[in-house]
């Protein structure tokens, strides 16, 4: 790793955690579990690293290894998004009809 | 164009896709936004992975290696959509663990993956060609932290689905146990780094069997870690594991030398670190003291079983009815009872029939009701509850002087006022709900049973306090009811 890579990185890094802590302290506490399962499909990011690994893999342990981080990134991601989308939709300003009730 | 400068339109691919991960957790900051927000997140997610999908393609892919790209994340994918879609929404916690783990455990693979193709790697010299101390240090800060969450989040998931029981599990052994995995961890990660500087030189088996080791120990360590600590300190370990995740993940973007993966980690990470310094406040506890605490299980909470002063006053579905048909403030204080009981529902249905006859009603949320952060809001969204009604802890507070009934239903330890009198209480200096400035409260309860701590409650023998001993969901139904008889 070259020190110019690492500095770099570091600087974004760095940077990264400032706007995570400027930005995450404005949310209200009502909205903390869909915030929590929304990071949590941000951080499904791995399967990036996961496809890159896929795409290399040479032989059964590295191609086994690189399968597993994918299907468990790709199950972070789908799965994150989904249900955060899920629970988001519910937040409403006034109470929907009756009938909408038995749709979940 | 050259692999190279597609190489570039990726990078600013992924960089489009931090950008928008970070504007979509700045439209969190309103109900009315956030929905929008998580889309635009999930759209900077789809541009990353389609970027990096094409960017692999086009330096050439093998047939198998598409098949380990393509299926990994049909399957993962589908397992994903299954449970989000399945989730019931008390179960949220369980579910927020899982995917901790996963998430996790994929950013762990990655590093020991990216490790193992590299080690063997050589000068003819037999010196590391590829590693170095830096990149080692990373890999096993990813591998350790990783490993952690992995187990950790997993035992953290079963604790709460009930598969292991919630109370502090503490075995003969056990904290010298986490004592000597952490340990061990450290010391190969240390004889590792030091080889990647040359120091030492070692086979490519030896490292990988090092790196092996580091990663057991890591493994028994998050089970470890995460078996002592009681059902009642779940929002914090949640959250701690979350911002472990997002640390982990940020590592292996220095591994994998990718910027997105670093942004998208910080970015969780400093939301996890947020979440957990916010749940400890609202315990007043140190996340230390809730981490070691659990070593030791919780000695401290048996400790004022005294019987309180005073008698208790029960009061009749139809007493309370009257009170609060005819009151001109009410706000509801719900606990984690409440969702054990199914009965959010049931308080929407009293809330709007209160609402009808003009009566100002809102809903006080203490920071821990739920089983993770926010959790009780989610509950009572799912219920219909609009938004605005929800009031956090700050908000509502000042308003109880002004409020004629509060209603609490299935909170205890929150709404405790020794929290704030009495010095010998194991939950004293906790920020409550001042529900006792309330020109009268119902306690609507099973039985006089304690709350999560097992400490007596002033509450309920204050004059102004009238018990409705019953269950939560029956009870409300009654109590509608009543009121509609009114």
């Amino acid at each position: 790793m070259n020190v110019g890579t690492l500095i770099n990185d570091l600087t974004v890094f760095v940077l990264a955690i400032l706007l995570g802590f400027e930005v995450i302290s404005r949310v209200p506490a009502t909205l903390h579990t869909p915030l929590m399962s929304g990071t949590n499909s941000i951080h499904g990011i791995v399967l990036v690293g996961a496809i890159g690994l896929g795409a290399t893999a040479d032989n059964a342990l590295t191609s086994v290894l690189a399968f597993v981080a994918v299907v468990f990134a790709a199950a972070n991601v789908v799965g994150g998004y989904w249900v955060t989308d899920r629970m988001l939709q519910m937040f409403k300003r006034r109470p929907v009809p009756k009938a909408d009730k038995s749709a979940n | 164009m050259t692999a190279i400068d597609l190489g570039y339109v990726v990078q600013l691919a992924f960089l489009i896709g931090a950008a928008f991960f970070a504007l979509g957790l700045h439209q969190m900051n309103s109900p009315a936004t956030a929905r929008r927000g998580n889309r635009l997140s999930a759209t900077g997610m789809t541009i990353a992975v389609v970027a990096e999908l094409i960017y692999v393609g086009y330096r050439g892919v093998e047939p198998g290696n598409w098949l380990i790209i393509g299926g990994g994340m049909v399957v993962g994918g589908a397992i994903g959509l299954r449970m989000a879609r399945t989730v019931a929404m008390t179960s949220m916690p369980q579910l927020v663990s899982l995917f901790n783990a996963v998430g996790g455990g994929a950013a762990g693979l990655l590093a020991i993956d990216d490790f193992i193709r590299l080690s063997s790697q050589r000068t003819p010299e037999g010196a590391l060609a590829a590693l170095d101390g830096w990149l080692i240090f990373f890999i096993l800060v990813d591998v350790i932290v990783g490993s952690v969450t992995f187990t950790g989040s997993l035992i953290a998931s079963a604790k709460l689905m009930g598969r292991l029981k919630g109370q502090p599990i503490v075995f003969p052994g056990g904290r010298l146990l986490s004592a000597v995995a952490l340990v061990l961890a450290i010391s190969c990660s240390i004889v590792l780094v030091l080889s990647g500087t040359g120091l030492f030189n070692y086979d490519a088996s030896v490292m990988d069997l090092l790196l092996m080791v580091a990663l057991a120990s890591a493994l028994v360590f998050g089970v470890t870690m995460v078996l002592p600590i009681g059902g009642a300190d779940m929002p914090v370990v949640i959250s701690l594991l979350n911002a472990f995740t997002g640390s982990a993940v940020a590592m292996a973007g220095f591994v994998v030398g990718n910027v997105i993966l670093i942004v998208a980690g910080a970015l969780v990470g400093a939301s996890g670190a947020i979440l957990t310094k916010l749940m400890a406040d609202a315990m007043n506890r140190s996340i230390a003291n809730i981490l070691v605490g659990g070593f030791g299980a919780a000695e401290g909470s048996q400790a004022a079983l005294t019987g309180a002063g005073g008698t208790v006053r029960e009061v009749s579905v139809d007493d309370a009815a009257i009170q609060l048909a005819y009151a001109s403030k009410v706000v509801i204080v719900p606990g984690y009872g409440l969702a054990v009981a199914q009965a959010q529902h049931g308080v929407r249905e009293l809330a709007d029939l209160l609402e009808a006859r003009g009566v100002d009603v809102s809903y006080a949320i203490h920071p821990v009701a739920g089983r993770m952060p926010g959790h009780m809001n989610v509950l009572l969204a799912e219920a219909n509850v609009p938004y605005p009604q929800l009031k956090e802890m700050d908000e509502i507070n000042p308003e109880f002087e002004r409020t004629d009934v509060a209603l609490v239903v299935g909170a205890n330890d929150v709404t405790n006022p020794a929290a704030r009198t009495d010095r010998s209480s194991p939950i004293f200096g906790m920020p409550i709900l001042d529900v006792d400035h309330a020109r009268s409260i119902i306690v609507m309860k099973r039985s006089m049973g304690r709350g999560y701590a097992g400490i007596d409650n002033p509450l309920y023998v204050n004059p102004k306090t009238g018990m409705y001993f019953a269950d939560a969901k029956a009870g409300l139904a009654k109590l509608i009811a009543a009121i509609k008889a009114q």
